[in-house]
């Protein structure tokens, strides 16, 4: 197992205000080796607070967190994380930026470009090694994101509306390149959506999660080989019933 | 009206206007010169002051002290002050930028401090150093540091947050924060901070020289000199001299940093 995660609650307090807000309560659940996980829910229900407190971010108000039978105190490189603005190095090359947790760790300049060139060819970012993240596009900017995470080898990578800030052609190209790396590296990935076509698209299950404070919902498994038709029937379905829930969950906010 | 086909064009047309009011200013004072509307024991003529750059070049003033000499002898003070402003100020800009407490112990002292101005140190340079290099490095020092300290610990400030977490998912301890995030995240503010202080410094030095320096060498001490012997011509020359050497100091600094910059 991966990840598990028991009773996991957060509150935040505001110091200037007195005021207390639950953000999250009682999350539980576990993600198997290798399994492809989406969060979906309401704005401002937590997804992003669940996935800083998962990376190690921000430490949970009550609850239990494992990764692979172990605690997570404090963020590491065993857990990656994507953030939908990319949060590249701007001073640092493409190819320093894949190298960057290499570089931490003390592996000889040499053999840590050498790994980044793998992963930049890879990715398909040849010729851009030497160029500054200003200089690429969007979706390039989330492949060098996604490579420099990956070149650690995380047990489980963590991704937060990685695509949000992409135009539709562009996402879509991503979700399929991200397909196709987790199915090589067989990497658990967690990732936040507010986009219900891409949920279904990329996962295995899909948790929803309630208003504030966030609480599982609804668990579901789309049970469809990959790669997966856009346009199908079942896919279509599985579309409906979350489009279903979020509404639902909506008009329980609204009343 | 221009209407502007290009950017090519456009700073064409830039250029060719800033020449015209630069030669519409100097034809003008010329002219008012030329008819006596201006006091000419007063104001020289342009003419006149590119003579007493000739002159303040090949002659000297004192006699034998050339200008380039005193170019020389202003660029070493200056760089002196600056050099120790930039050591000192830069590193202690960052260790504020991490420690709030030590940003918060400091800032009252450096608040008070600020707002003397390097000039009023003269007295005190003078009584600890006595008069020459040293007061007026210390002067300079005094003029540079401030606005080096401040810049670099608002640019450690304005890094942003989610590039720290990111290093920190990517396994950054402390120091690579500091040595891989912070550090580079700030350059952009400390290279505006060392432009402002360069040029601040320069300001200062010129008046330091006016009082600190007794005989010799120096910009400021030159046209002091010139005042001394009423010359009005010497001072302007002298003047514009200063003028062109600051931004000469600050072109190289604006090199320096695009160089630095690329990545912006």
């Amino acid at each position: 197992m991966t990840l598990e995660l028991a009773g996991i609650c957060k509150r935040f307090f505001h110091n200037d205000t007195q005021e207390t807000l639950d953000v999250l309560n009682d999350i539980s659940f576990k993600a198997a080796d290798g399994e492809f996980i989406s969060i979906i829910g309401p704005s401002g229900c937590g997804k992003t607070t669940l996935l800083r407190i998962i990376s190690g971010l921000e430490h949970p108000s009550a609850g239990t967190l494992l990764l692979r039978q172990k605690a997570i105190t404090q963020p590491s490189a065993q857990v990656g994380l994507i953030f939908q603005e990319y949060a590249l190095f701007p001073w640092r090359t493409v190819i320093d930026n894949v190298a960057f947790s290499l570089e931490i760790e003390g592996v000889p300049r040499k053999k840590r470009r050498e790994r980044a060139r793998y992963y930049i060819s890879t990715f398909g970012l040849e010729g851009f090694e030497n160029k500054y993240p200003k200089e690429l596009s969007g979706g390039m900017k989330q492949r060098v994101a996604i490579a420099r995470s990956l070149i650690n080898d995380p047990k489980l990578l963590l991704m937060d509306e990685p695509f949000g800030a992409l135009d539709s052609q562009t996402r879509n190209a991503m979700q399929a390149f991200l397909l196709q790396i987790w199915q090589e590296t067989k990497k658990t990935i967690l990732f936040v959506s507010h986009n219900i076509d891409e949920t279904v698209f990329l996962s295995e299950r899909v948790f929803g999660l309630s208003q504030r404070p966030g609480t599982i919902k609804l668990s579901l498994s789309i049970d469809l080989p990959y790669p997966r038709e856009r346009t199908g029937q079942e896919f279509n379905r599985y579309r409906k019933q979350i489009l279903d829930y979020l509404s639902e969950e909506r008009s329980t906010f609204d009343r | 009206m221009f209407v502007f086909t290009g950017d090519d064009t456009k700073r064409m047309y830039i250029a060719m206007l800033r020449t015209l009011v630069v030669v519409a200013i100097i034809s003008l004072w010329q002219l008012l010169a030329y008819l006596s509307v201006i006091p000419h024991h007063k104001i020289p003529s342009p003419w006149e002051t590119i003579l007493g750059v000739q002159t303040l070049a090949f002659a000297g003033l004192p006699s034998g002290y050339r200008l380039l000499t005193h170019i020389v002898e202003s660029l070493y003070r200056v760089l002196y002050g600056f050099s120790i402003a930039f050591v000192i100020a830069v590193p202690l800009g960052i260790l504020m930028g991490w420690s709030r407490v030590l940003r918060e112990l400091l800032n009252p002292l450096i608040e008070i401090v600020r707002p003397i101005p390097p000039l009023a140190w003269i007295p005190i340079a003078i009584f600890w150093f006595g008069i020459g290099i040293k007061s007026a490095a210390f002067i300079i020092f005094l003029g540079a540091f401030f606005p080096i300290l401040l810049s670099t610990v608002s640019g450690v400030l304005s890094v942003e947050t989610i590039l720290i977490e990111a290093s920190r998912t990517l396994g950054a301890r402390q120091k690579d924060i500091y040595t891989k995030i912070l550090v580079p995240g700030a350059t952009p503010s400390i290279c505006t901070g060392l432009r402002i202080g360069m040029g601040v410094a320069w300001m200062t030095l010129i008046a330091a020289e006016f009082t600190g320096v007794k005989s010799g060498y120096g910009l400021g001490y030159m046209i002091m000199v010139a005042r001394d012997i009423q010359r009005p011509d010497y001072i302007l020359a002298g003047m514009i001299i200063i003028g062109i050497t600051g931004y000469a100091l600050d072109a190289c600094l604006r090199t320096f940093e695009r160089m630095i910059l690329r990545w912006k």
